[in-house]
């Protein structure tokens, strides 16, 4: 497992592990091992990797400036500096896997596979869009790709992921080729009580689960060490027997190694598992936060450790990726981006008269649906 | 038909849809080596064992958002939340996930999840055992909540909220689970979003559900043997409220007493009364009058916990006040 840098505790601190019970083995100081460089991947698979990286940042960023166009309302909460984490996560995940994000999941969505325009085309609240229009940059649902949701309140999604999770314990028992569930999470969220809830009862019932803690460093505004009594957030799964890891955030290739593995412990052992990805916001918590709260010398630093550049870097360093194709990529990605603004502006807003379409599954009898204004009973 | 107790009809309807349906699985604390805090599920772990019939720790939110998610992979989840008091622990997952999953996601995914739970006061549990907490769910859009008083209610909703792929709220009551009544055989749904007329009447329209509507019934038939013909409305379905019943029997009757074990303020009783005066305003001939509980933390203390909550004598004098309000001939 590649080491961490231990930036959320500011300590240097190289890669640590707890078991089930909480025993630590002696911490191993290497560098990312050799075998897990460039080198040793298939390039079409690293020149993918930094493709969806590359289309996570150019969509990112336009989504910032469309919100500040007042093309997006509501909250827009993104993924830049955070895209090693994005593409590594969603790389480690199968097909047949379910994935329960945080409401910061445009980058989770389009590496998924989620069509980029339907994606804008829901952020514009388009009808098009991949909820409808109905959810928003917080609520994207696609079952087709597995992903259910999309979530508001910090928290809310472990318990239905814990929940999933047990429909496909339910259904079968343990096996390398079994379906599991990736939920994520922000660092803030290991102190709500649905975290805590939510990891006892996959340990207890044993369920196919992996959380996995984004650990971006700050909860808004506020950093893990002011929130977290225990700020080695994956040390937390402990009072649950859950093994923990911590890994680089900034490493795809160490993300995507230590969610394959712990998927395959999920799925292979319904064994439950933490996992805690350390990363970066480039930006504010959303896009109207300017960050006061920051010290300069932090965020130089967070550009300086941009993972992406860093990941390009390595591609044209170990021969992957030459300068030419790596433009390529980039002008691609800005093109896909662009033809996402552009599809979602082209699409029609939801229709007034469907207001009420997705409230209930079932039609029942008496089933109010007044407008504002409306009479409740007729007069008879 | 069969006259059995509103807890035997539960439990047997569990046992039903369990053999009925595979999808289906029972949730809750104590629900399976307890056999239920109130003996609903008695033998249900011996005859399906405990991967349909999951014993939980107590984390109501933890328990009743992951039913919800196993509810969004399309499991039929009935969990059971002991009293509908722990339902606040889980409030969150209910209002703000259950009720919301199906329009957020723009109809991808739903959530055929059934919360059962019971309220009401009246053994000396104390204010924090005691409340009727249901106006907080009829409130919320994307739910639905029932509320069977009869044995032949309670198979009949629990049938059809368990068929339903929308989360249903299925509110039982303490007091009700020893009372016996006639349940038909065989499947028995009952249409969710209709309120019953459960006796038919001229003079006055009382409107109850849950236990109120038991009240409800017998002083009307109390109220018959002095010539006052009271019509008795089971609400049933709280949301969806069936106004258009409400309404045309109110236009018939002119009078309407509501009665609820709520408190009074903001309760359900609020939204019945609102409902009458704009549909059967013209036809009024007096105030629409609610019957409700004191609005207090209900008191541990014999005494102060039948004064606080309304009862048949209550219920009895505010229909007269109602008929002398219009001079009626009795």
């Amino acid at each position: 497992m590649a080491e961490t840098r231990g930036r959320g505790t500011g300590r240097a601190e190289a890669a640590s592990r707890t078991r089930a019970g909480g025993t630590r083995r002696a911490a191993t100081r290497k560098a990312s091992r050799p075998e897990a460089g460039p080198d040793r991947e298939d390039p079409a698979v690293l020149r993918e990797y930094y493709r969806q990286m590359a289309l996570i940042r150019a969509f990112e960023l336009r989504a910032a400036e469309m919100y500040t166009r007042a093309r997006i309302g509501g909250y827009c909460h993104l993924n830049l500096g955070e895209e090693a984490t994005v593409v590594g996560l969603m790389a480690a995940l199968r097909t047949e896997d379910y994935l329960f994000t945080t409401y910061r999941e445009h980058g989770y969505a389009l590496a998924r596979g989620a069509d980029p325009g339907r994606v804008m085309a829901e952020l514009f609240g388009r009808a098009d869009g991949l909820s409808r229009g109905r959810g928003g940059s917080m609520h994207l649902f696609d079952p087709g790709i597995r992903l259910l949701g999309g979530y508001g309140i910090v928290g809310g999604q472990l318990p239905p992921a814990t929940g999933a999770a047990l429909a496909l314990a339910y259904r079968g028992g343990p096996g390398p080729d079994r379906p599991a569930v990736m939920c994520l999470l922000g660092d803030a969220t290991t102190n709500i009580g649905a975290f805590h809830e939510s990891l006892n009862l996959a340990a207890l019932w044993r369920l196919p689960i992996v959380y996995v803690i984004v650990n971006n460093q700050l909860g808004m505004g506020t950093t893990v060490e002011a929130a977290s009594a225990e700020p080695d957030l994956f040390k937390r799964g402990c009072a649950y027997r859950i093994p923990g890891q911590r890994v680089d955030g900034n490493d795809v290739l160490a993300v995507r190694d230590a969610a394959r593995a712990a998927l395959g412990q999920a799925r292979g052992e319904y064994q439950p598992v933490l996992l805690e990805a350390v990363s970066y916001r480039l930006r504010g918590h959303s896009v109207v936060d300017p960050a006061k709260y920051r010290a300069a010398e932090e965020t130089e630093r967070a550009r300086r450790e941009d993972p992406l550049p860093a990941f390009r870097a390595r591609l044209v360093a170990a021969g992957v990726l030459g300068e030419d194709a790596a433009a390529e990529i980039d002008a691609g990605a800005s093109a896909a981006a662009d033809a996402a603004v552009e599809f979602a502006e082209s699409r029609p807003d939801p229709e007034v008269g469907g207001l009420f379409d997705y409230v209930y599954a079932t039609p029942v009898a008496n089933t109010y649906r007044g407008l504002p204004g409306d009479p409740v009973a007729g007069a008879g | 038909m069969a006259v059995i107790s509103y807890r035997q009809s539960l439990h047997d309807t569990l046992q039903a849809e369990l053999r009925r349906d595979e999808n289906v699985l029972l949730m809750g604390e104590e629900i399976g080596v307890f056999e239920g805090s109130y003996k609903i599920t008695a033998g249900l772990l011996a005859e399906f064992g405990p991967r349909r019939v999951r014993d939980t720790p107590i984390c109501e939110e933890g328990f009743t958002g992951a039913a919800i998610g196993a509810a969004m992979m399309g499991l039929r989840p009935v969990v059971e939340i002991m009293t509908i008091n722990f339902s606040l622990l889980a409030i969150d997952q209910i209002v703000t996930n259950a009720a919301k999953m199906r329009s957020v996601s723009g109809g991808q995914v739903s959530v055929p999840l059934v919360i059962r739970t019971p309220g009401g006061g009246g053994q000396q549990l104390s204010a924090t055992h005691s409340q009727n907490l249901e106006v907080f769910y009829a409130h919320v859009p994307g739910l639905k909540v029932l509320a069977p008083a009869t044995p032949a209610d309670a198979k009949g909703l629990l049938t059809a909220a368990i068929r339903d792929d929308d989360p249903v709220i299925v509110l039982e009551n303490l007091a009700l689970y020893n009372t016996r009544g006639e349940v038909p055989d065989g499947d028995h749904l009952t249409e969710i979003g209709r309120a019953a007329v459960t006796k038919p009447g001229s003079d006055i329209t009382i409107i109850g559900y849950s236990r109120s509507a038991v009240i409800a019934l017998d002083v009307a038939r109390k109220l018959e043997a002095g010539g006052i013909s009271a019509e008795v409305i089971d609400l049933r379905s709280l949301r969806p409220l069936d106004r258009e019943t409400l309404c045309a029997s109110v236009r018939k009757t002119t009078r309407a007493v509501i009665i609820e074990d709520d408190w009074l303020s903001y309760g359900i009783g609020a939204e019945v009364a609102a409902t009458v005066q704009e549909g059967a305003f013209d036809y009024l001939d007096a105030p629409v009058r609610r019957v409700a509980a004191a609005e207090v933390p209900l008191p541990y203390a014999k005494p102060l916990e039948l004064a606080a909550l309304p009862d048949a004598g209550a219920l009895t004098r505010v229909i007269g006040e109602t008929l002398d309000a219009t001079r009626f001939d009795r």
